[in-house]
């Protein structure tokens, strides 16, 4: 038999039924849900008199629209609040295996709640409506984000009509600098290779410095494959991914967990496997990473400079470039440590869980935001993040620093609840996106690692972490 | 979903690369529980000088005159003509929605995001890769002629200038099925159920884990 990618194992382990043309019904083994991009497929499914498939593969949330603050008077926005009663309404009438609405404990950011309730398993296939979906792919579940028409159609046929990716292979060797993290390799990879550098494939992250990752760093590298435009990540079973798995909610009893063991032990490349590309980064190279413009791939480390459009020999590029200083307001030259910063953001499936905290505390102990930033939002990943970085005396670190602790929720990363930037204000982000707008319409984003923003709330502009 | 055969539509070029859906349909209209109404909001933050919000009266609000959907020689456009990346970003299908709603019938850029993409096809929405070069030669003509026009014959699979130079374009074979006789994908789907009910059945024996 010849050797096979992981992805192809993944893939071909789904094949329901497969067309001349290559198309394919693809299973699907776990359906996450939240409420901004249901409501039209339940409504649909209510149209066509049809039923979920199988109601038991459904976990849902809500996070996208709840409020981080001020729970006890509820969602003030009465366009939010009917979004977010229509989830409750449509899962009471369809059913799930488990719903985790608006206040309650193990409720949080969808790519949060998922892994931490087992509800993401190796080698399932794992599909939202929601791009970063690819975050599962760290446990090597085959997981993407799609679009609302394919939320109904997998509701209804537990299935995905689909056609394989090509795949590569990002290949990151040697070890990490201190103070470096997943985020500054995400963002350096997407520098290499650009936001459609992985277009049309699927990307395995392989390489020693992957493998020292913690499960949290893995979720952080594979929820950024989409950034880099590959609609699912990948990283192979070890034993880094059983540990965490284990004793989970929903993951497998203690009688069927050996022949789960044995199979996911299997859930890695083939010695030899071909990959259509290969992408290798060394670890010792990598810096901290600031973001400078208003696409992910516009990146540079800490170190570095605003670049000069003029210097761009592509003139598409050399406008996008132009474009996007004029959105920063930031002049060609400018080092990236004299960017001064109004309101930092630590939260988002990227960098909200615990890991992510901690990086963040240790950082700032015993020290204080500078006066000249306004605002420092903290917001968990969910309500058991929450609770863990309360036992471990972190919110006090950030609420000592003056920085604000939040309840769970997608929060400030994509700004549908009240947590927003204000026209012009620059913001340090832990999270995925820095398009324009996406923080609060004239907001303007810097995407760093939980440890850099912490730094940069402290100093009052970006700061290399490594020597803070 | 409305069915595509040809289209021959008026062309609005949109020049720069990386259009995301934030830009194409900002969150704030995502709020909303309709699968309708989000034209009057595509590209609402290039499109109009004051902040929108769902429910606004966007008939009254300010446009912003340097936006190309706004030029009056564009009214009508069903054809988007854009750079490499289109549609990078969230899975929001309110985009192609919003392109919809908004009266565009085909989008043609040298390459598109894959979510973007693939939720076009759900819409009745043709997203057409055509190479760069091409590409570049449909933003001067378009520039240069008021009125410019491009003819998509979708069983042909090809794009026509109005000089009569004729481009071909790709699309699978299923996607160009469904979309020429508008069929609804789960009805199609649920022809292979008992497929679907067998596989599921294999996978229960063998990984019981996953059927809790
Ligand atoms: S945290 Fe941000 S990127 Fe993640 S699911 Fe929420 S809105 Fe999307």
């Amino acid at each position: 038999m010849t050797a096979q990618t992981l992805y192809d194992k993944l893939w071909s382990s789904h094949v329901v039924h497969e067309e001349a043309d290559g198309t394919v019904l693809l299973y699907i083994d776990r359906h996450l849900i939240h409420e901004v991009t249901s409501p039209q497929a339940f409504e649909g499914l209510k149209l066509a008199g049809r039923q979920p498939w199988r109601n038991s593969s459904i976990v849902a949330t809500a996070d996208h629209n709840t409020p981080t603050d001020h729970w006890d008077e509820g969602i003030k926005d009465p366009i939010s609040r009917q979004q977010v009663e229509t989830l409750d309404a449509n899962i009471k009438h369809f059913g799930a295996l488990a719903y985790f609405p608006f206040k309650d404990r193990n409720q949080g950011i969808v790519h949060v709640v998922g892994p931490e309730q087992g509800a993401t398993l190796p080698g399932m296939t794992v599909v939202c409506g929601d791009s970063h979906t690819s975050t599962h792919g760290a446990f090597a579940a085959l997981a993407h984000g799609i679009g609302t028409s394919e939320v109904e159609h997998v509701l209804a046929t537990q299935t995905l009509v689909a056609k394989k990716s090509k795949s590569m292979l990002v290949r990151v060797d040697g070890q990490l600098q201190p103070g470096v993290t997943a985020k500054d390799i995400a963002l350096a990879i997407i520098g290499k290779i650009g936001t459609a550098g992985g277009t049309g494939y699927a990307i395995e992250f392989g390489g020693s410095a992957i493998r020292a990752l913690s499960m949290e760093g893995r979720m952080t590298l594979c929820n950024m494959a989409i950034e880099a435009g590959a609609r699912s990540g990948l990283v192979a079973v070890d034993q880094i991914t059983l540990d965490y798995v284990k004793g989970r909610p929903f993951a497998p009893s203690a009688e069927q967990w050996e022949a789960a063991v044995a199979y996911w032990k299997t859930l890695v490349s083939d010695e030899g496997a071909q990959f259509d590309a290969v992408v290798e980064l060394k670890a010792e190279d990598i810096a901290p990473q600031v973001t400078w413009g208003t696409s992910p791939e516009m990146v540079t480390d800490v170190n570095g400079r605003v670049p000069n459009p003029a210097e761009q020999a592509d003139p598409v590029k050399r406008e996008g470039y132009q474009r996007a200083l004029n959105y920063m307001g930031l002049a060609a030259g400018t080092p990236i440590q004299q960017i001064g910063i109004d309101k930092v953001f630590i939260g988002s499936c990227t960098n909200s869980r615990i890991e992510d905290l901690r990086e963040a505390a240790a950082v700032i102990k015993g020290r204080k935001k500078a006066d000249s930033v306004k605002l420092v939002l903290v917001v968990p990943g969910s309500g058991n993040v929450k609770a863990q970085a309360e036992a471990e005396g972190l919110d006090k670190v950030f609420t000592d620093a003056g920085f604000e602790w939040r309840e769970p929720g997608c929060s400030m990363c994509l700004a549908m609840n009240a947590d927003r930037l204000e026209p012009g204000e620059r913001c340090a982000s832990t999270s995925n996106r820095n398009f324009e707008g996406r923080q609060g319409q004239g907001g303007r984003t810097h995407l760093v690692s939980p440890a850099m923003a912490a730094a940069a709330a402290i100093a009052g502009h970006f700061v290399d972490v490594r020597t803070f | 979903m409305k069915a595509f055969t040809t289209v021959k539509g008026l062309v609005c070029p949109l020049d720069r690369a990386n259009v995301d859906t934030d830009a194409i349909i900002p969150k704030q209209f995502l709020k909303s529980i309709k699968r309708s109404g989000f034209g009057p909001n595509l590209f609402d933050e290039w499109r109009y000088l004051d902040h929108g919000e769902p429910g606004m009266d966007n008939s009254v609000r300010p446009v912003n005159p340097d936006f190309v959907l706004n030029f009056p020689r564009y009214a009508g456009a069903q054809v988007l003509l854009a750079r490499e990346n289109f549609g990078c970003g969230s899975s929001r299908e309110h985009a192609p929605w919003a392109l919809e709603d908004y009266g565009f019938r085909a989008v043609i850029a040298p390459s598109f995001a894959d979510i973007f993409f693939n939720n076009c096809y759900k819409n009745g929405l043709l997203p057409i890769v055509l190479p760069a070069d091409v590409v570049d030669q449909l933003f001067r003509e378009t520039e240069a002629n008021e009125g410019y026009a491009l003819t998509i014959d979708l069983a042909a699979q090809t794009v026509t200038t109005p000089s009569g130079a004729s481009f071909g374009f790709d699309i699978t074979a299923h996607r160009k099925h469904c979309l020429l006789n508008g069929l609804d994908e789960i009805g199609l789907t649920l022809q292979h159920a008992d497929a679907i009910r067998a596989y599921e059945a294999k996978r229960r024996a063998e990984q019981p884990w996953l059927y809790r």
